[in-house]
């Protein structure tokens, strides 16, 4: 047996959605130093090392069970900022909150930002994410210059487009299987104003929200659509699409008010009067199947009634929607949430989403918020992008109703795959092997699995999602 | 996969004395409810077949570990390795118990050593290694199994009831030390369950199968109960009991 890792640095670990949650040995390192430390002590020990940024992953694609957990929010230095090219280089622990409030000042907005702005930029350039303007600006990686990544081996290698161009494109995206990043280099996005220009414009079903998305493809930097998964056969899919726009020079008559990061702020209450803190446990009561219904409703036909309009917003109000309420997905309950996100070829899309919901809703499961959002395919070896639609749908997890709920992602799993679909490791929890490697497709699994002999010959590297999607090494 | 009772919420158990009896029948249950396990006894070849009746039930196969409670020292590293192989522990359930048939002319230390040793101090190092496990999770459950034979001396088996006395006061410590953290310890006190320690006896008030113990067990662990009888009829028996005075209870014939 191999040797015992310090107990002391036994702690629990969870998935963001808190529908999961491991014990393992944690290590936070501040310097490339300290993490060959950790790659080492888990060698001699035997153990293998997962990689964790902010914790943002809504599932298990940071968690590494009984081995090492080796946490790099520490690692949270802004290395270089150039104002007036709009090119960072940030240590893997620096959050998307401190990357735009470093910039905004100087006009520069990061190019690509998922729903909150609490995950890292090494977990967020690992799992390539996306933001509301996939369509028009790719994901992360398209932005991402260069990356200095420590190799399991303890060799620092710096990847871009230029040098190391294979492991450029697996880095990113390849979930933290191939190498640690220390260093992101990203060329930011010019912005004249700290306010969108957004329009709210209600859809009556599925086929209406595709038709408000292709007609604003062009003109919109930015399209999301929310849908009420309680609507049912001619509603289903019916929601309320936002599309916004940036702002041209001249429109916004003060730019320097508008990008300062005070401007940028989230309110701290409600409606005025709630303090955000405690707003989780007041919508707890609210989400359960009666709640959400009942809210979803609501909110949609206030959304019919306030009609289409215009409105300008500031970045962080229309970006971080998921920000307004901290640890909103403690209003899950105990048994928290999953998120499944599939991503649908358009011309499939419009049959597809709606079957999903129907599969769901067989097994008993109806998920509470769905996402709508538009999408291109890019150029990383593990992209979960497609010409063509996502749609997001959190499921509330229970002790009773657990079992079901999973036997309802495999059946929609399959529904995915039969579309030519494909699926997201940062949200995935429940997803299997076969339709893993049937979305992502074998020649691209493996030349990934060529690329993981490579770099990181003994399998260091692991973590419960790289375990459940590629099997135990 | 057969699932008996979709509301037990442990993932990943431990059960120490599963070879035979109430332990046995332990594994089944949660097996059959998908629950990982791990088997420990020092009867390895029994846990083989209890492991391969487990996984020809479509549950999958308990790990197994022929270990000898007597050995305490060797629990942490032990403790450690299962863990590694489960990827994590929700569940710990003492169940090694011994009671050697005795009569009452018999004295013997070695042979109370033994019970004692098997009963409380073999608890003592498993939970001893559980327990801050458990409570820097803050979360987790640990089941002891003593016995009403715990809840007085009696003529028949002092040193068994002398060891189960002792372990039920044990967890209630033990209890009130992790319960802060959120974790959860369940006395376990049954009355006679079919069981190789039953075997021949005669007489035995409310016998129950050890199938029957464990589905009360397991309903209560689930509950998050503190102490329970199995079955439930015991408690109001043993308050009475417990209530008789000394002087009155040596005449007994109890």
């Amino acid at each position: 047996m191999a040797g015992a890792m310090p107990r002391e640095r036994l702690e629990r670990v969870t998935a963001w959605g808190g529908a999961d949650g491991v014990m393992a040995y944690v290590y936070r390192p501040t310097t490339g130093a300290g993490i060959v430390r950790a790659f080492e002590a888990a060698r001699a020990s035997g153990r293998s090392v997962g990689l964790r940024g902010a914790g943002q992953s809504y599932g298990d694609a940071a968690l590494n069970a009984e081995n090492v957990c080796l946490d790099l929010s520490r690692m949270d230095r802004i290395l270089d900022w150039d104002p007036d090219g709009g090119r960072i280089r940030v240590e893997p622990g620096v959050t998307i909150r401190r990357l735009w409030r470093h910039t905004i000042e100087d006009g520069w907005w990061p190019p690509v930002v998922p729903g909150t702005m609490a995950v890292s930029l090494g977990g967020g350039v690992a799992m390539n994410f996306h933001g509301k303007n996939n369509w028009k600006m790719g994901p992360i990686g398209d932005h991402v210059l260069a990356l200095d990544v420590l190799m399991p081996s303890g060799d620092l290698v710096r990847c871009s487009r230029d040098a190391e161009a294979e492991l450029f494109h697996a880095v990113i995206g390849g979930f933290g299987m191939l190498g640690c990043i220390v260093s992101v280099e990203l060329q930011m996005k010019r912005v004249h104003s700290g306010l969108l220009e957004v329009e709210a414009v209600p859809a009556t079903d599925l086929a209406d929200m595709v038709g408000i998305f292709e007609g604003r493809r062009d003109e919109a930097d930015y399209l999301v659509g929310w849908v009420d998964c309680f609507a049912r056969g001619d509603r289903a899919g019916r929601g309320l699409v936002h599309a916004a726009r940036h702002l041209a020079p001249g429109e916004d008559p003060a730019p320097a008010q508008t990008l300062r990061p005070v401007h940028q702020e989230l309110p701290d209450t409600l409606l005025g009067v709630v303090p955000k803190s405690i707003m989780w446990g007041l919508m707890r009561p609210f989400v359960n199947d009666p709640g959400v219904r009942l809210v979803n409703t609501a909110k949609y036909h206030q959304s019919r009634v306030a009609g289409r309009h215009r409105y300008r917003q500031s970045h962080v109000g229309f970006a971080f929607l998921l920000d307004y309420v901290p640890g909103w997905q403690r209003a899950y309950g105990p048994g928290g949430l999953i998120q499944f996100q599939s991503f649908i070829p358009a011309a499939r899309a419009g049959d597809t989403f709606p079957a999903l919901l129907e599969t769901a809703r067989a097994h008993g499961c109806t998920p509470y918020l769905g996402v709508f959002k538009r999408h291109r395919p890019d150029d990383f070896l593990m992209t979960h992008a497609v010409d063509g639609y996502s749609m997001a749908m959190d499921f509330k997890v229970t002790t009773r109703g657990r079992r079901r709920l999973w036997r309802a992602t495999e059946a929609m799993a399959q529904v995915v795959v039969d579309a030519a679909g494909r699926f997201y490791p940062a949200k995935d929890s429940t997803l299997a092997p076969e339709p893993y490697a049937a979305a992502l497709g074998p020649e691209r699994l493996a030349r990934f699995r060529t690329l993981k002999t490579r770099w990181d010959p003994e399998h260091l590297l692991q973590t419960n999602l790289s375990r459940r999607l590629l099997g135990v090494p | 996969m057969a699932h008996l009772d979709p509301t037990l919420p442990w993932s990943r158990a431990i059960i120490v004395g599963a070879s035979t009896g109430i332990g046995a029948a332990l594994a089944r249950r949660l097996g059959q409810a998908g629950t990982r396990l791990a088997l420990v006894a020092r009867r390895g070849p029994l846990l083989e077949a209890l492991a391969d009746e487990i996984a020809a039930a479509d549950a999958p196969r308990p790990i197994v570990l022929a270990h000898d409670v007597t050995d305490g020292a060797s629990v942490p590293p032990l403790l450690e390795q299962l863990c590694r192989e489960l990827e994590g522990l929700d569940l710990f359930v003492y169940a090694a118990g011994i009671m050697p048939r005795i009569d009452e002319s018999t004295y013997d230390t070695a042979l109370d050593h033994g019970v004692v040793e098997v009963n409380l101090l073999g608890a003592m190092a498993w939970i001893n290694a559980v327990a801050p496990r458990f409570e820097r999770a803050g979360r987790g459950t640990i089941v002891g199994l003593s016995s009403v034979a715990g809840d007085r001396g009696r003529r028949g088996y002092p040193a068994y009831n002398a060891s189960k006395a002792a372990l039920s006061t044990y967890l209630e410590a033990i209890r009130n030390r992790v319960a802060r953290a959120g974790v959860t310890v369940v006395t376990v006190k049954p009355g006679p369950v079919e069981t190789p320690m039953t075997d021949g006896m005669t007489r035995l008030p409310f016998l129950i199968p050890a199938d029957e113990a464990a589905r009360i067990v397991l309903a209560a662990a689930a509950r998050g109960r503190h102490e329970v009888y199995v079955p439930w009829r015991w408690r109001p028996i043993m308050l009475a009991i417990r209530a008789i005075p000394s002087r009155l209870f040596r005449r007994l014939d109890l």
